[in-house]
């Protein structure tokens, strides 16, 4: 057996609203223990997961624990490369501006802190998940 | 080839766990391997030796402990998943403070990193889910 570090390219694909269903929470937490493993990772938000990254969620109402803030830790975990759907965020009337503004620090250009989000189409989508290893679709 | 494979249905519920069934035994019996089967979300679900299915239909979480038993198959539910649906085995029940487990033979309770290991190992994935 060799001891060779095997790296594969793993894209989350989150499909679903942040409440209503458990899908996004255990989503987020598959990927901050996924990130020990320091695969290539990459999140990708479409249809209406696109509401998972949004900012000022307000979940007092439904009394469900609001876990956005955690998606702010995803830079620290190393996970650069966050694609959100451009048709799915306009049918749903959002822009970027209207989600959280996540960031991680380049170690490959003296650690300047750098957009995680990418606006990227559904045809330029259907590529990068051409590119993967493993999909884990939430 | 080898497959690795993540449940996220329960049983009876949604067809993603008879899916996940029929497609681990089809490839079998094409000769692929199965590096493991993980339980995740609501699918920790097909891991309660609780369940009793009317008797005129097929039995979920038997036809996973039989298939496990024959094939030797690893069957991982997430713990953390396990934890807030209420699967236990004789370790969570003692280390939770619980009066029963209720996990079928043929599974084990462990964490995320093994859906993940999966994913590393397996030649390929295939998630069943909604």
């Amino acid at each position: 057996m060799s001891d060779e570090q095997v790296t594969k390219k793993f894209l989350y694909v989150n499909r679903k609203a942040p409440y209503g269903t458990i899908y996004a929470l255990e989503s987020l937490e598959v990927v901050l223990i996924g990130a020990a493993f320091e695969q290539d990772v990459s999140l990708a938000f479409i249809g209406d997961g696109v509401y998972q990254l949004t900012k000022g969620q307000d979940t007092k109402g439904i009394g469900v624990k609001n876990f956005s803030p955690t998606y702010r830790a995803l830079g620290e975990y190393d996970i650069q490369k966050i694609y959100v759907e451009k048709e799915s965020l306009e049918a749903r009337g959002l822009t970027l501006d209207d989600l959280q503004h996540l960031v991680y620090e380049d170690e490959d250009d003296d650690w300047a802190e750098k957009d995680a989000i990418k606006l990227v189409s559904a045809k330029e989508l259907g590529e990068i998940m051409e590119q993967q290893d493993v999909v884990l679709s939430f | 080839m080898e497959f690795g494979i993540l449940v996220n249905e329960g049983p009876y519920q949604h067809q993603a766990a008879d899916s996940a069934y029929l497609f681990a035994k089809a490839a079998l019996e094409k000769g692929h391997k199965i590096y493991r089967i993980f339980f995740y979300h609501d699918g920790v679900n097909n891991g309660t030796r609780l369940t009793t299915p009317p008797q005129d239909d097929r039995n979920i979480v038997e036809r996973w402990s039989q298939l496990a038993e024959e094939h030797d198959i690893d069957m991982v539910i997430c713990v953390a998943a396990a934890q807030r649906r209420g699967i236990v085995d004789p370790e969570e029940m003692k280390r939770n403070g619980k009066d029963a487990d209720n996990i079928a033979p043929g599974f084990r309770i462990s964490g995320l990193g093994q859906l993940i290991e999966a994913g590393i190992k397996a030649d390929r994935l295939v998630v069943f889910g909604d």
